[in-house]
């Protein structure tokens, strides 16, 4: 172990952690490295995770490039980001998140009384995953299932133990380390996330949750997911948690790598609801092959700044893929947000569809791209994105870049940017409803596109949580 | 007499400075059915916009009594709520809000506390049948793709389902084929009662072969110029507004 970096406890044993004692394991050794980035801190990362060779050197080639690239000077206001304040390995226990319970800010303690959420359950939200401590039983019998199937559903570190040739082979193949600064980042950093693989012709007919992939691991502020479906396997990967995160740190930066094999159909849903203090830089890319169909539903709400772009690279043909995103802008906030459909082989196709709400000052953007490169003929694109405003004080902006280097192509876009109109409004409290009720009626049924491909409980949760979060900015 | 459901005091209404209507009176009380008719421009949209608390429409003076009570400070939903309707000549859609999510919150307004499912659903079954609508029609989203005379039959549905005790109808008859008409009709017409009353306001008299008015007015640049029972509105189908306009005019003081 390097000298200049010293964790506060010795090195945990990954395979000790039994479901023995669930959640409530207070054994589970906590480890906080010192603040800052630097080659030792990525060692000692690797150290801990007891991660082979190439890991470790990927990490280290990753951060070299972190520290190359300049700050991004497009998008979100990203200058504040101090690097050598930031925690890049934190391992909590639940003693940690009981000391932390105090430091949570009102706001969103507030918030998860509303939401009903039991206290046992607010203070696991505070490790970033959605606690479900009683979700163990299901959880075992959703395993047996799909273990009888072959398929694998672990935390990407598990997965790095147990599947090491199987993450080798894929793992940075679709977001490469030097992508952009905070995929380098991630890739030096990362922590947590999931790993899936579902063999060929398996398909996968319950969405897996992240909070049924139960361990001890935080899901952290780096995560890493990579999902591989291999020819014709069908799965739905549902993550993340409507109520808010809170975060101390105040940088997430994830990165999610997906490959859709021929005629395979992934689908991706998340749903991430920042505290106000993070900054969340994520990068989301898929490769969808022959006929595979691959979709993002995306929802953003909270944090100081999302910069997010979730994108389908369609490599073969008869690749489909899709982009649902819908963002929530309010004081303090910028969500700037979109999609990007790379069309590299003819008779592709691909549709976004993005909503964007900004209220009480916040600013919304619609950032993305539809390339279609030449030789890729008989491509169709569609792309809609809606903007509502709901007050003056509020921003929205739409970037839509279209690079189309192949004629015989089928591209078509349509943006709208409005506020919530004095005639719909009218028109409902015609009939009784209160100012207050008519707009959020109007906006639940502007993000009713997107909320209506959630999972019920999600959908259930986002609605009540939007209005939640309008209540805060009308009153 | 008893006291009038709605009393109109020499109203005036500007539309962003520019004044509309200009001292128009009227009294209406339970039980009856008035009917305002004029030529475009007369004011008569003006009016029953202003009468709902649209905030485009600025009374500039005079008063609005409903139930005695002044309401020309009332948020629209609260005139709603004390029972005042105003069927939309051009209703606006809300994409993504279903017709029965809509009219239950609207009923749960009206009635002054949450409805509980299975009463609403009693309703609005019966009101569904009267007016031959199918129920698939309240999955959709509110006037979301609806062709003009499903507009027409979706105000007629809040009508029934609300059962105002003032409704004001804003063109209802416009843009409808003769059997939409006779549809919504019958929907006015199921819904009167001596408690109640409705103010059609109509270019055409044709809505008034199948509701029949206790009073007809003719409303001309912001004023009612002449007022009669329900066989001023045949003259007018037989000799247009002009004669008679003209008649109330030579009539009035310069």
């Amino acid at each position: 172990m390097p000298a200049a970096i010293k964790p506060d406890v010795q090195k945990p044993d990954i395979k000790k952690e039994a479901y023995e004692y669930g959640f409530h394991d207070k054994a589970a050794a906590a480890v906080k490295l010192p603040k800052g980035l630097n080659p030792d801190v990525v060692n000692t990362i690797s150290d801990l995770k007891s991660e082979p060779a190439w890991m470790r050197e990927l990490r280290l080639r990753a951060l070299q490039y972190f520290e190359q690239r300049p700050m991004p000077e497009w998008g979100g206001d990203v200058g504040a980001i101090d690097f050598n304040d930031i925690h890049y390995f934190v391992r909590a226990s639940d003693e940690r998140d009981e000391e932390n319970w105090d430091d949570v800010p009102e706001y969103i303690k507030n918030t998860y009384d509303k939401l009903g959420i039991p206290e046992a359950e607010k203070k696991g939200l505070l490790a970033g995953v959605g606690a479900q401590y009683d979700s163990e039983v299901v959880y075992h019998n959703i395993r047996k299932d799909l273990e009888a199937k072959g398929v694998v559903f672990l935390s990407t570190d598990q997965a790095l133990q147990d599947h090491e040739d199987l993450v080798r082979e894929h793992f940075s193949t679709i977001i490469p380390p030097n992508d952009n600064k905070f995929a380098a980042l991630n890739t030096a950093v990362w922590s947590g996330g999931s790993f899936i693989w579902v063999p060929e012709g398996v398909k996968v007919d319950i969405p897996l949750q992240a909070y049924f992939r139960i361990n001890s691991e935080d899901m952290g502020q780096f995560e890493r997911t990579l999902i591989i479906a291999e020819p014709g396997a069908e799965v739905h990967y549902v993550e993340g948690c409507t109520a808010p995160i809170y975060s101390s740190d105040s940088l997430h930066s994830a990165v999610v790598e997906i490959i859709a094999k021929k005629g395979a159909n992934v689908r991706y849903t998340t749903i991430q609801n920042w505290s106000n203090n993070v900054y969340n830089l994520v990068t989301k890319r898929a490769a969808a092959y022959e006929g595979a169909v691959m979709t993002w539903i995306d929802g953003n709400l909270g944090s100081k700044l999302t910069m997010k772009y979730p994108a389908v690279y369609l490599m073969e043909p008869g690749a489909h893929g899709e982009v649902l995103s819908v963002a929530f802008a309010g004081q303090g906030q910028h969500q700037d947000a979109g999609a990007k459909m790379v069309h590299g082989a003819p008779h592709t196709s691909s549709i976004i569809t993005s909503k964007s709400l900004a209220i009480d000052g916040g600013r919304t953007s619609y950032r993305g791209l539809v390339k279609v490169y030449e030789g890729a003929a008989g491509c169709r694109s569609n792309v809609r994105c809606d903007a509502l405003m709901l007050d003056d004080q509020s921003r929205s902006d739409t970037y839509p870049y279209m690079e189309i280097d192949e004629n015989r192509v089928d591209i078509g876009h349509e943006a709208t940017v409005s506020k919530v109109g004095e005639e719909k409004l009218f028109y409902l409290m015609s009939r009784g409803l209160t100012e207050s009720e008519a707009t959020k009626m109007i906006v639940n049924g502007f993000v009713e596109p997107i909320i209506k491909e959630l999972p019920m409980e999600y959908a259930v949760e986002l609605n009540r949580l939007v209005e939640l979060q309008m209540d805060g900015a009308i009153g | 007499m008893p006291e009038p459901l709605l009393a109109i005091e020499d109203l005036h209404i500007a539309v962003e400075d520019k004044p509309i209507v200009r001292g128009l009176s009227l009294l209406i009380h339970a039980g009856e059915v008035h009917a305002i008719m004029g030529p475009n421009g007369s004011g008569k949209s003006t009016l029953a916009n202003a009468l709902m608390g649209h905030p485009r429409y600025t009374i500039t003076s005079g008063s609005v009594r409903y139930k005695g009570e002044e309401v020309i400070h009332w948020p629209p939903d609260e005139r709603a709520r004390a029972g005042m309707f105003l069927a939309f000549q051009y209703p606006t859609d809300v994409p993504g809000v279903s017709m029965i999510n809509f009219l239950r919150r609207a009923a749960s307004a009206r009635r002054g506390s949450e409805i509980p499912v299975r009463e609403f659903r009693q309703q609005l079954g019966a009101v569904l049948e009267q007016l031959h609508i199918d129920e698939q029609f309240v999955r959709r989203y509110v006037n979301d793709g609806f062709s003009g005379g499903e507009k027409k039959r979706a105000e007629i549905l809040q009508l029934g389902l609300l059962q105002p005790e003032l409704a004001i109808m804003d063109e209802t008859d416009s843009g409808l084929d003769i059997d939409a008409l006779r549809i919504v009709a019958q929907g006015i017409n199921a819904t009167r009662r001596d408690s109640n009353a409705t103010l059609l306001i109509t270019h055409y008299q044709r809505m008034l072969n199948y509701v029949t008015p206790d009073f007809v007015h003719v409303l001309a640049a912001g004023r009612i110029v002449v007022s009669g029972d329900a066989t001023l509105a045949h003259r007018l189908e037989a000799e247009g507004y002009d004669p008679i306009l003209s008649e109330a005019t030579e009539g009035a003081p310069a």
